[in-house]
């Protein structure tokens, strides 16, 4: 089953297009990383694939709907901006995210929180980037969702916090649930994709499996990226 | 287990699983782990260590067995068969590199042994 159904996706924003014609399935249990340099239209993507975002034209189907109110109930989305209350503990952003999301599971973001070595009571405003991102993820990943949609979560943060992160999504996957992870940094998150898609100026340039890109130019992900991109 | 990413990750594992089981840590018969533990350890997308154990499977090196999981080959001869086949591969790799520098066949051969009498008169 594809849960994600992109046809000929075309965004404005006022005389820019975003999106020039895009065209993507994602089967169930993929993990797939969306790559391209900052401006290339992956953040528009994925806020159009969470239902914050609006076509200008074009189809999406996302688990088979139009994105919108029935989809975001099943949809994890976290976008690249800080979207975590600073005045709140970390407690109050897991009881905000359990309100807000029926398939919030406590006791699972208890357990990632803890993988993630944050702290309940810790204030946020006091932790650091790389714990901020962390606690995103643990939000996201604290839920039942059948589609995670991570915007750059590596960039910015630490290398002990990209660990974590990278960790993080390998224990949260799940032969049922479907993972866009968009990032500019390809590096070590490689492993975690079996598909890519290189995104340049709001079109797709290249797309494929990750093992099969490798055999083909006998390089790294990393290094088709670099090249694609000079 | 670090990856050279500039080839196939599923390849790499399969390669692993062979020197193992070589080498005797894995025995015939024995249980492959689930998908999620290698994935985690080797931080890898589980469905690459799926891809792994498909073609484990399409070499004949190990069957599943339904809701049981994935095991090695039973076949007595497996380890053997791997022994000679790493073997074969080694060789074909020295003689390509040694035919590179301009060596006979038996040149290399000559110097392989010679290489082997030191290292015995080392132990």
């Amino acid at each position: 089953m594809d849960v994600i159904e992109v046809r000929a996706l075309r965004k404005r924003y006022g005389r820019t297009w975003a999106l020039r014609g895009l065209d993507l399935q994602v089967e169930e249990g993929r993990v797939l990383g969306l790559l391209g340099p900052n401006g290339s239209g992956k953040s528009t993507l994925l806020r159009i694939l969470a239902g914050v975002g609006h076509p200008t034209s074009g189809e999406v189907r996302v688990l088979g709907q139009a994105p919108g109110r029935a989809t975001k109930a099943r949809v994890a989305f976290v976008p690249e901006v800080e979207h975590i209350y600073r005045w709140m503990r970390v407690a109050d952003a897991l009881k905000f995210q359990e309100n807000f999301f029926a398939d919030f599971q406590p006791a699972r973001a208890r357990e990632l929180l803890e993988f993630m070595g944050l702290d309940q009571a810790s204030p946020v405003s006091s932790l650091s980037k790389g714990q901020r991102a962390r606690l995103k993820l643990v939000l996201a990943l604290g839920r039942d969702a059948r589609l995670v949609l991570l915007d750059e979560p590596f960039s910015g943060i630490d290398p002990p916090s990209r660990e974590r992160v990278l960790q993080g999504l390998l224990m949260a996957y799940r032969e049922d649930r479907t993972m866009v992870i968009s990032t500019h940094l390809v590096g070590e998150a490689e492993k975690l994709f079996d598909r890519v898609v290189f995104l340049s100026r709001g079109e797709i340039f290249l797309a494929g499996e990750a093992e099969e890109l490798r055999q083909r130019h006998g390089k790294s992900i990393e290094q088709i990226f670099r090249e694609e991109y000079r | 287990m670090p990856f050279d990413l500039t080839r196939p990750i599923y390849l790499q594992i399969v390669d692993n699983i062979c020197r193992r089981v070589a080498r005797g840590e894995l025995p015939p018969g024995a249980r492959l782990p689930s998908l999620r533990d290698p994935a985690l350890e080797l931080e890898v997308n589980p469905n690459t260590v799926q891809h792994a154990y498909q073609e484990l499977e399409r070499r004949g090196l190990t069957f599943t067995r339904r809701g049981e999981g994935t095991f090695l080959s039973e076949d007595p001869q497996l380890v053997d068969r791997l022994r000679q086949e790493l073997a074969g591969r080694a060789a074909e790799r020295y003689l390509a590199e040694m035919g590179e520098a301009g060596f006979s066949p038996a040149e290399a051969l000559a110097a392989l042994q010679e290489r082997v009498k030191i290292a015995e008169r080392g132990v």
